[in-house]
């Protein structure tokens, strides 16, 4: 037994470190295999060239927003602008931007086993304290923190954008950070990673919600209900039997919102919010300063000013649809990211971190310009719930569906872009595809996470029934 | 009718005397012709009509001119411009064969389709307004669709790149207007004359417009007056270059074609336009330096110049004047008439080769790259023979360079990547800082402005060649903004190249005062010149389908939002008591279809249950109609509201 547990993460670490290796070995291709050229990759917002473009633009003297080139942060140029233009003789430009990349792959990886290690735990003293361990003492809790960092880390999605240098992989890193901070109850980092995955990215802003639930209630674990029932179920058995001191403190119906963790979390997103906005400031002095590069970001992404083809399904509707109904459309698409937040949040909010899941499954559905970075992260974040989701159903089909999304996308984009065989709706075909195996993804997880909470349910009213 | 038109000149000249009399002015208004022929060396002739008209600073005449065409003084006054030039072109210049170097070339040899740019006397905020209001008034007096330059993506403002210092500049091309007759007209329409009389009566439709090359052009400038109260003064200068091809009878491939003015035209001069000042035809010959001697002051060498064993002019010259490069014979025109029309010919006896002076680089331009996605636009500059010889070479740092200019405009949908900018200097790529000496950039922003780049090489005298390489990504358009023919692709404007440091100019060495052509060809010129117009081929989405895209999209979304709060809203115990309730509903339903196809047999089973079901169909009709009613109400409502406004 011990031996086996001294050999897994020593297994980890191979896998682990395999990936680091494949991906050093990919980033040495000249040309970053054309990966960087790729619209599944990067988008307008994350494409490292239009960074480059806008740190040349800045060096000269002109707004880095100047030309409709970049629209990320002012901050990410500054870091990230001196590594584009620094060449090493005799390697690939663009390699000290790789190696970058690479960090924050390895670092969010690490970051998803911390979580996934809590996350873990918790199942545990959930299943402990429900009595539902016990019962069913075969059923192994999976390593979901391992699971979880190597789905991050060999998932092809990651690698390609990793290698493909789009600036994906340090949004992934500020959301996993801010994920990591609050399920470690680090308030800081966690305000820290969340205000800097909002300001480089925007829809991370719907993470309050979980974030603050999080914080406020803790750790994903079955409906309170649950514990109430399984509790007056020992009690009627025998008072004697011990009773952990966590299951004493939730004695109430109701579980204690920690308003003061929440009220600190929202003191240091004002703080750090503000710190960052006087940093872009200070850095946009000279061109217009933050007003302008809310319009230029913000306002980029709401507006979807960009019509080249991405994997989502705006590009090809805006450049459609009449221009007197842009508006409308526009307000709808961006109300539909919004609408089920607030649904979602009342079913899952005994579950904060699979509600984030969800959240960021479904801004990268309905995201202006998706890549599949957003879709990475979501994914090695679902790979957290494994002892969850194992019942969820279609995941082989799902499983070819993004398969085969992925190997038709860059066909129908030759076709369509390179040879001119075939034209837009090819690739929007496919976009629309993606999008739907996304919708049914979505769906499904909830439900199966639904379920799970259901069948826990019932085993333990089965369970007090036997007992009683 | 001619006649008639003729004996009414003479009343008109003399009324316009006295009018200038009256009025006391010591300028009048002056109009002169010229027409400047020059073979080439590749068996072609070029043709230069040179127009100038002249109205003298004045404020005496108020609005009133003798003949200075009234539109353009208005067009003057109205938008205060300051210089403005307008050329139509057809056809590519060959810098090769027809030179680089000349003032003719630099001057005349101009980009594909319409080139508008403009001066203004304005204040800086109203340049703008200015330049959309002008464009508006050309296109409506040329018959061109000039206004397209009104839209702030199509022009640019160039700083130093276009050679004329001004920030007050604007410059705007229209590389696929098509230029014809409708264009010639209304220009013609300036001249005193017109095309009936003079020199314009040569132009005939068809060969001017069968030629390899033509561009009519419009340059008016406004002169101040220095003194106050008095207005300023405008000279328009129009000309109309024409490279046309001699038909030639002769077998021998490099003799060069003899022609005359009615070959070349089918028409001749049939007296100058009595309005001119001056009128005159010119004959350029390049390359015959070997035959002269240094006088041509007696009469038998002067005989020599035009007719000797090379070839001979069917007319005598009235002047012969030599240059550095070449012979320029001068012929009046005002002897001719209907009985001894003018009619110049060039009759070549030998083959003769010469070679014309070019600039010192030659620019050509092209894409490189496949696909719609991206690419990227290569200028490159190649050393001609006579770079040489070429004075205008600049010694800094004890080094030997050549300047060069380059200014190009970017439309926005080509999205130039400013930092691939790669300049390759004899096939080795150079760091900016070794030959980049000026660089001015301003990118395009989507849909609302074009991009500019300007840039000044520094190259060295030795240079072979030089290639300066941009990456862009195409844009990927909205279904309205793409033409009717969205699948020939979109034009770059030429790139302009010009020689900061090298100015052509043809001095003959005369008092040529008199000569509007020749003093403008002694003015020193800037050497530029354009290169090809690109064509890019934008990715184009289904035109077809926008009503699809709507629909399936809001499917997708329909999807996503239903099936997601389906599984939200699904409780267990409401899961169970709805599955009961359909259990007992689908037994009723069932039973209903019984009694249905029971009724349809025709036989009556069960009667008394049968008046229920119809009462609640009652009851569901009335409840039906109350909520149509209602609906329509509210949609009455909202028309009556929404209309109100």
């Amino acid at each position: 037994m011990a031996e086996e547990q001294n050999k897994k993460p020593c297994r980890f670490w191979i896998w682990a470190s395999a990936s680091v290796v494949f991906r050093l070995i990919l980033i040495s291709f000249p040309g970053n295999l054309n990966l960087s050229s790729r619209p599944e990759v990067s988008t307008p917002l994350t494409s490292i060239r239009r960074l480059a473009e806008g740190y040349w633009l800045k060096q000269a003297s002109m707004s880095p927003y100047a030309g409709s080139m970049y629209h990320g942060s002012p901050l990410l140029l500054s870091v990230l602008g001196p590594l584009t233009v620094q060449r090493i003789k005799g390697q690939p430009s663009h390699l000290l931007c790789s190696l970058v990349f690479v960090i924050a792959d390895i670092l969010s990886a690490m970051l998803l086993r911390g979580i996934g290690q809590k996350l873990q735990m918790a199942y545990g003293l959930n299943a402990r304290l429900l009595g539902f361990l016990k019962s069913s003492r075969d059923k192994v809790i999976l390593p979901c923190g391992d699971i979880a960092a190597l789905v991050y880390l060999w998932n092809p999605f990651t690698i390609v954008s990793c290698v493909g240098l789009s600036t994906s992989p340090i949004e992934t890193l500020a959301v996993i950070l801010a994920l990591f901070g609050a399920v470690t109850r680090r308030v800081p980092l966690a305000a820290f990673g969340f205000v800097m995955a909002t300001h480089l990215s925007l829809y991370p802003a719907t993470l309050a919600i979980p974030m603050i639930i999080l914080l406020g209630y803790g750790l994903d674990a079955p409906p309170i209900k649950l514990f109430l029932q399984t509790r007056s179920v020992e009690n009627e058995k025998s008072s004697t039997s011990t009773v952990t001191k966590q299951a004493k403190s939730k004695q109430t119906t109701h579980l204690p919102f920690l308003w003061k963790t929440v009220m600190h979390f929202l003191f240091w997103v004002l703080l750090w919010s503000l710190y960052v906005l006087v940093l872009c400031a200070l850095s946009l002095n000279k061109y217009g300063g933050v007003e302008e590069m809310f319009k230029r970001t913000y306002g980029f992404i709401l507006s979807i000013e960009d019509l080249s083809p991405n994997i989502g399904v705006f590009w090809y509707f805006f450049a459609e649809v009449f221009d007197f109904f842009r508006n409308f459309f526009l307000i709808v698409f961006h109300v539909n990211v919004l609408f089920m937040l607030l649904p979602l949040a009342i079913r899952l909010k005994h579950r904060p971190c699979f509600l984030a899941f969800v959240y960021l499954a479904i801004s990268s559905i309905l995201k202006s310009y998706p890549s599949v970075g957003d879709s990475a992260l979501y994914l090695s974040l679902c790979a957290l719930f494994v002892n969850e989701l194992v019942d969820m159903k279609f995941s082989f089909f799902l499983f070819c569906g993004y398969l085969g999304i992925s190997l038709l996308s860059p066909v129908m984009h030759n076709l369509w872009i390179w040879r001119g065989t075939g034209n837009a709706n090819f690739y929007f075909g496919n976009a629309i595809g993606y999008a739907c195996f996304q919708i049914v993804f979505v769906v499904e997880s909830v439900s199966a996470m639904l379920n799970h909470d259901r069948a826990l349910r019932r085993s333990s009213s089965n369970h007090g029934e036997v007992n009683s | 009718m001619a006649s008639l038109v003729r004996s009414w000149i003479p009343l008109l000249i003399l009324q316009s005397f006295l009018v200038a009399v009256a009025f006391g002015s010591k300028e009048a208004e002056q109009f002169s012709e010229a027409l400047l022929l020059k073979p080439l060396p590749d068996r072609k002739v070029l043709a230069h009509f040179h127009f100038e008209n002249r109205a003298p600073p004045s404020n005496s005449h108020g609005r009133h001119h003798h003949l200075f065409p009234k539109a353009i003084s208005q067009l003057v006054q109205k938008f205060r411009v300051k210089e403005m030039e307008l050329s139509f072109t057809q056809g590519r210049w060959n810098h090769e064969h027809w030179g680089g170097f000349d003032p003719l070339s630099s001057m005349n040899a101009k980009p594909v389709g319409v080139e508008l740019w403009a001066v203004f006397d304005v204040p800086q905020s109203q340049v703008d307004t200015s330049w959309k209001n002008l464009t508006h008034a050309l296109s409506g007096l040329f018959c061109a669709s000039i206004n397209f330059l009104e839209s702030s993506t199509s022009y640019a403002a160039p700083t130093w790149g276009f050679g004329t210092n001004s920030d007050k500049l604007r410059y705007g091309s229209l590389p696929r207007e098509a230029v014809c007759t409708e264009n010639l007209t209304p220009w013609l329409k300036l001249l005193p004359c017109r095309d009936k009389d003079g020199i314009s009566a040569l132009m005939n439709r068809p060969s001017v417009y069968r030629g390899f090359y033509h561009s009519q052009r419009l340059h008016l400038s406004t002169v101040e007056s220095g003194q106050e109260g008095l207005g300023s003064g405008i000279v328009l200068e129009q000309t109309l270059t024409v490279v046309l091809q001699p038909e030639t009878t002769s077998v021998e491939t490099n003799m060069q074609p003899s022609w005359s003015l009615s070959s070349l035209f089918g028409r001749k001069v049939v007296g100058s336009c009595v309005l001119a000042k001056s009128s005159n035809v010119y004959l350029q010959l390049e390359g015959r330096l070997g035959h002269e001697s240094k006088n041509v002051d007696t009469e038998i060498e002067a005989h020599k110049l035009w007719k000797n064993a090379d070839f001979d002019l069917s007319l005598k010259p009235d002047r012969v004047l030599r240059e550095s490069s070449g012979l320029l014979f001068i012929f009046d025109i005002d002897k001719s008439s209907d009985s001894e029309p003018f009619d110049l010919g060039l009759n070549w006896k030998l083959p003769s080769k010469w070679s014309c002076q070019q600039a010192p680089l030659q620019a050509s331009r092209f894409l490189m790259g496949s696909g719609n996605e991206r690419g990227a636009i290569a200028i490159l500059l190649k050393a001609t023979e006579s770079q040489e010889k070429l004075p205008g070479r600049e010694l800094t740092d004890g080094r030997c360079t050549i300047k060069a200019n380059i200014f190009q405009i970017f439309p926005w949908y080509i999205k130039v990547y400013y930092h691939t900018l790669q300049i390759f200097v004899d096939q080795q790529q150079k760091t900016d800082s070794e030959v980049l000496k000026k660089i001015n950039v301003s990118p395009s922003t989507d849909k609302v402005s074009s991009g500019m780049l300007e840039m000044m090489l520094e190259l060295p005298c030795e240079v072979k060649s030089a290639a300066i390489s941009i990456e862009y990504d195409k844009g990927f358009l909205h279904i309205d903004e793409y033409p009717p023919d969205a699948n020939q692709g979109f034009d770059i404007p030429s790139a302009l190249i010009s020689f900061p440091s090298h100015h052509a100019s043809l001095d003959f060495q005369e008092e040529l005062s008199k000569s509007p052509l020749l003093s403008s060809f002694k003015e020193k010129s800037l050497v530029r010149s354009y290169t090809e117009v690109l064509l890019v081929p934008l990715t184009t989405p289904d035109f077809s389908m926008p009503y699809n895209v709507i629909t399936i999209t809001c499917t997708i979304f329909a999807l996503y939002f239903g099936s997601l709060l389906n599984v939200l809203r699904r409780r267990i115990g409401e899961e169970e008591r709805f599955l009961k309730s359909q259990g007992k509903k689908t037994g009723g339903v069932k039973q209903l279809l019984l009694r249905l196809t029971a009724k349809i047999r025709g036989r009556p089973i069960e009667a008394p249950s049968s008046e229920s079901p119809a009462a609640e169909s009652s009851f569901l009709s009335t409840k039906l109609i109350f909520k149509i009613i209602l609906i329509a109400g509210a949609a009455a409502a909202w028309q009556y509201f929404s209309t109100d406004k």
